[in-house]
């Protein structure tokens, strides 16, 4: 078990720790970090997640939960997933994006009715985006205020579709 | 229907009963607070020219008019999420707090855990435990969509559910919405009943008295239990109750709802068996009442 310390253990819930500084796992992120990549990639402010605690179950697989819980957790699911973490850019979940995504001001394209609709369907399409390019919030209106619909990939003139296929909806 | 006769003497005007469990059901969807508004889940509904009813007795329910509820921007942004209108009854019964913790000992698909972590703001915890894993994936995946974060999600058998994963040692409250006969949500699946049998009603009583000892067990004292099933039988409703009175130190409390929705009161007598003169303060539901499913819902207050 003493390995536990030193390793990420598929089965279970992991607490991240506060710092990179306090990490006993090799490549595990740290809640600062996380908090760091939704503030400087999306603006969304570190105040939003006061009460929340972030957990790794899985590599790089990060969920978010308001209640207390033992670290570490043997259980089915602990709130959340948000984010994906072992990979060159990290990925935010179209779940999380619903949710949280209305708290941010950067990285956020926003689509027509006609965009929503083929985005919400999983389709690509081509499109002018002046701002960085990654992971982006693709968001359009509704009923006059700015709604997130999930995670897009814009490349080359293009936004990639990232909503999974089980939440994908002919509207 | 056949096994439905067996209500007569207890169910009031038991042909507009009959008359209404042979008609399909209406499509009803709940608004999910945790990502918008009732005002803003309407909107939104009307922006796709979705013809929609507030239900009498509780706001946050919306009858639509539509065969593909799914297909609507209010449900892909989780804005609402389709079920039957008196499945929202128990948590509404059970009334949970902000930053208590709740046990859904029956818990998937998931429907009573998000409206429970709506009714809290999303904050604390509801322990959404199913023994079932398949149907645990079909709540994982509500839960998400409904972008809840205080659930945590357990695989046991309630029957003996051990707090030994969690952080918590008793729960403030707890819903045991029990697996049942389901004879009342015949306007739904009208082949429901044809797999009846009185044996099979006395095995899922057995399951069902279990599962609700073990919740009020696991309740701190002063704490509310609510159990519910979709059914009419009293042997896995009355009955069931009155075995954890037995059994248990917890008395039956009355459900505080709008008057707007139509109940009549738990039964105290059922073929040769007698029940607490209390469990009247349990109600039933029938699908003639509100034009609904079936339902029968107790709260019991668990000891000081």
């Amino acid at each position: 078990m003493a390995d536990d310390l030193e390793m990420n253990v598929g089965q279970q819930f992991d607490r991240l720790p506060a710092t990179d500084a306090d990490r006993t796992v090799e490549g595990r992120a740290s809640r600062e970090a996380v908090l760091e990549y939704f503030g400087d990639r999306f603006g969304i402010p570190p105040e939003t997640f006061e009460e929340h605690t972030f957990w790794e179950k899985g590599a790089g697989k990060i969920w978010i939960y308001s209640g207390e819980s033992p670290s570490p957790a043997e259980i089915e699911a602990l709130g959340m997933t948000c984010l994906r973490t072992r990979q060159d850019h990290w990925k935010p979940t179209t779940d999380f994006v619903q949710r949280f995504g209305r708290h941010a001001t950067r990285c956020v394209v926003d689509l027509s009715d006609a965009e929503a609709t083929r985005f919400a369907d999983g389709e690509d399409q081509s499109l002018e985006w002046d701002g960085d390019w990654g992971y982006l919030i693709a968001a359009h209106d509704v009923d006059g205020d700015r709604e997130p619909i999930g995670v897009g990939l814009y490349l080359h003139d293009e936004l990639r579709s990232m909503i999974p296929k089980g939440r994908r909806r002919s509207l | 229907m056949e096994p439905l006769e067996r209500y007569r003497p207890i169910v009031d005007d038991f042909e507009a009963f009959q008359a209404a469990c042979g008609r399909p059901l209406g499509i009803a969807v709940r608004v999910n607070t945790i990502k918008a508004s009732v005002e803003r889940a309407i909107a939104t509904l009307e922006h796709d020219d979705i013809e929609y009813e507030q239900a009498a007795w509780n706001p946050r329910v919306l009858r639509l008019e539509t065969d593909s509820p799914g297909s609507t921007w209010a449900s892909f942004h989780g804005f609402v999420h389709t079920q039957e209108e008196v499945s929202a009854v128990p948590p509404v019964v059970l009334d949970p707090d902000p930053g208590e913790t709740v046990f859904d000992a029956c818990a998937a698909p998931g429907g009573k855990a998000t409206q429970l972590a709506a009714l809290m703001d999303d904050r604390g915890t509801v322990v959404a435990n199913d023994s079932n894993l398949g149907r645990l994936s079909a709540l994982r995946f509500n839960a998400e969509r409904l972008g809840a974060t205080s659930l945590a999600v357990t695989h046991q058998d309630a029957r003996n559910f051990s707090f030994a994963p969690l952080a918590v040692d008793q729960f403030d409250h707890a819903l045991v919405d029990a697996p049942c006969s389901c004879e009342g949500t015949i306007r739904k699946n009208p082949t429901t009943l044809e797999e009846w049998s009185e044996d099979h009603v006395h095995s899922v009583a057995g399951i069902q008295k279990g599962i609700l000892r073990r919740a009020v067990q696991a309740t701190q004292p002063g704490g509310t239990v609510v159990y519910s099933t979709c059914t009419f039988a009293p042997e896995e409703n009355e009955a069931v109750v009155q075995h954890v009175l037995d059994a248990e130190d917890c008395r039956v409390v009355d459900v505080d709802l709008d008057p707007d929705l139509e109940y009549a009161p738990g039964v105290t007598e059922w073929n040769d068996e007698t029940y607490d003169p209390s469990l009247e303060r349990a109600i039933r539901i029938y699908p003639h009442h509100n034009d609904t499913g079936g339902f029968f819902v107790a709260k019991l207050e668990v000891g000081a």
